[in-house]
């Protein structure tokens, strides 16, 4: 996805080299296509297209990789309700917002 | 069985050593065509699902490949659509009716879900493979290297798109790049604004009868004639400002300078806001056309900035840094325009 770019230096997202195992599940699942092999080793190539989706971090086997927990796909509406929801301590519902 | 309908989008039963299975037509009727509309407009609310379990296409024998997908109608139908050459099994995993990508991002979509619907199907009688074909999407969700330990499965994934999957069957199940890259096109776009535009009616209803109030409010105490005149103006403003933000910000999203949506919507609504004052009401003074320029401005860069929730490829950590300096903006931009709009008949 060239063609769209996000705020650079927002995501967060990070690979532990050495921990990789060099399987290459999260060159496989990245729909942005961040991740690429070199001698058996994943790099990021992309860091600035990262989504936050977190595909990456649970397909790796050994853990190596960090991406932002939050669950958040979510729009501005449900931003503000959560972070309401901080204060609040109530639960926030994802589709009644 | 008594009081069992057979869905529509079912046109027979393949007999398999675990039982019958339901075979699914490859191709949408007007019952399914009705159903997509009524989930793309909102009307169907969240309840647009198919009962989860083992379906088939085609004529599928033990060798056949194993598709998984979602139990949301259109993440189905989707997938359905696609298999008219190709004999195959469609296992639905219960995701409450949400489409794959967002189950997964909520873990309802997960390699136990998976296995749970593998065993329930008692797929390893069906089939002599041990391989399950899931939708990339479901990544976040469906950790594939477990499911081999859960359900004695291999996860394998596809391509994101269900439209892949005839071309991925026919390139050996590898998936090209093309096929592991998320799109956002233009059509894409589009089908997202009807939702985005009907999640608003229930703010839109609690907004209209305030701007009618306050538009009445003048050195007459209250006007009636003002409230009908200027509210509808208001309201007019409004509708204007939902359709820069939550229409055009989406559609022209690739050719609207900037990256944040905050300022897209900014943009969007600074152009039609200028439009609606000079095609709205001439009799309007200053103090007011500002006020439903900041109006316009305001509410097209809060709902462009909403978004952002329908797009694949911004970040929460993205979203959140620009919240944090649209919403103050937003708000004082609306704040002002009410203020404007209040004391204008008292200025004139």
């Amino acid at each position: 996805m060239k063609e769209f770019r996000y705020i650079d230096g927002a995501a967060i997202l990070k690979l532990n080299e050495e921990a990789c195992v060099g399987c290459g599940n999260c060159v496989t699942v990245c729909p942005h296509r961040i991740f690429a092999l070199h001698d058996k080793k994943a790099g990021i190539v992309d860091y600035d297209a990262c989504m936050e989706c977190g595909a990456c971090a649970n397909n790796c086997p050994v853990a190596a990789i960090y991406v932002n927990p939050d669950d958040g796909c979510g729009c501005a509406a449900y931003i503000i309700n959560s972070w309401i929801s901080k204060v609040t301590g109530k639960r926030v519902n994802m589709f009644n917002n | 069985m008594p009081g069992y309908t057979v869905n529509p989008f079912v046109d027979g039963f393949q007999e398999t050593p675990a039982g019958p299975v339901p075979r699914v037509k490859t191709s949408l009727g007007p019952a399914d065509h009705l159903g997509t509309i009524r989930a793309r407009t909102g009307i169907a609310g969240n309840q647009y699902k198919i009962n989860p379990g083992l379906y088939c296409a085609g004529n599928p024998s033990s060798h056949s490949p194993v598709l998984v997908t979602a139990n949301y109608k259109l993440s189905f139908d989707s997938l359905r659509k696609e298999l008219s050459n190709l004999d195959a099994w469609i296992l639905v995993a219960d995701t409450r009716g949400i489409n794959v990508w967002c189950a997964a991002g909520k873990k309802t979509f997960s390699a136990d879900e998976i296995a749970l619907q593998v065993k329930r199907a008692k797929l390893s009688a069906i089939v002599s493979h041990r391989q399950l074909i899931l939708p990339q999407f479901a990544a976040i969700g469906v950790a594939a290297h477990t499911l081999q330990k859960k359900c004695g499965f291999n996860g394998v994934f596809g391509p994101l798109r269900a439209a892949d999957i005839p071309r991925f069957m026919k390139n050996g199940r590898q998936a090209d790049e093309p096929m592991r890259t998320v799109t956002f096109t233009v059509t894409e776009r589009s089908l997202l604004v009807p939702v985005e535009i009907c999640m608003l009616w229930k703010v839109f209803f609690l907004v209209v009868p305030g701007l009618f109030i306050l538009s009445g409010i003048g050195p007459d105490i209250f006007s009636f004639k003002a409230c009908v005149e200027r509210g509808l103006t208001a309201v007019g403003a409004t509708v204007t400002a939902i359709l820069a933000g939550s229409m055009l910000t989406p559609i022209l999203l690739p050719w609207i300078p900037g990256r944040q949506f905050w300022l897209k919507g900014l943009l969007t609504g600074g152009v039609m806001g200028l439009a609606f004052i000079f095609l709205v009401n001439d009799q309007a003074g200053v103090m007011e056309k500002g006020s439903l320029w900041l109006w316009v401005v305001a509410i097209a860069s809060y709902t462009g900035m909403n978004f952002t929730g329908a797009t694949p490829f911004t970040s929460l950590s993205g979203v959140e840094k620009e919240m944090q300096r649209g919403l103050p903006v937003q708000f004082g931009g609306a704040l002002l325009a009410i203020v404007l709009w209040i004391v204008a008949p008292f200025v004139n």
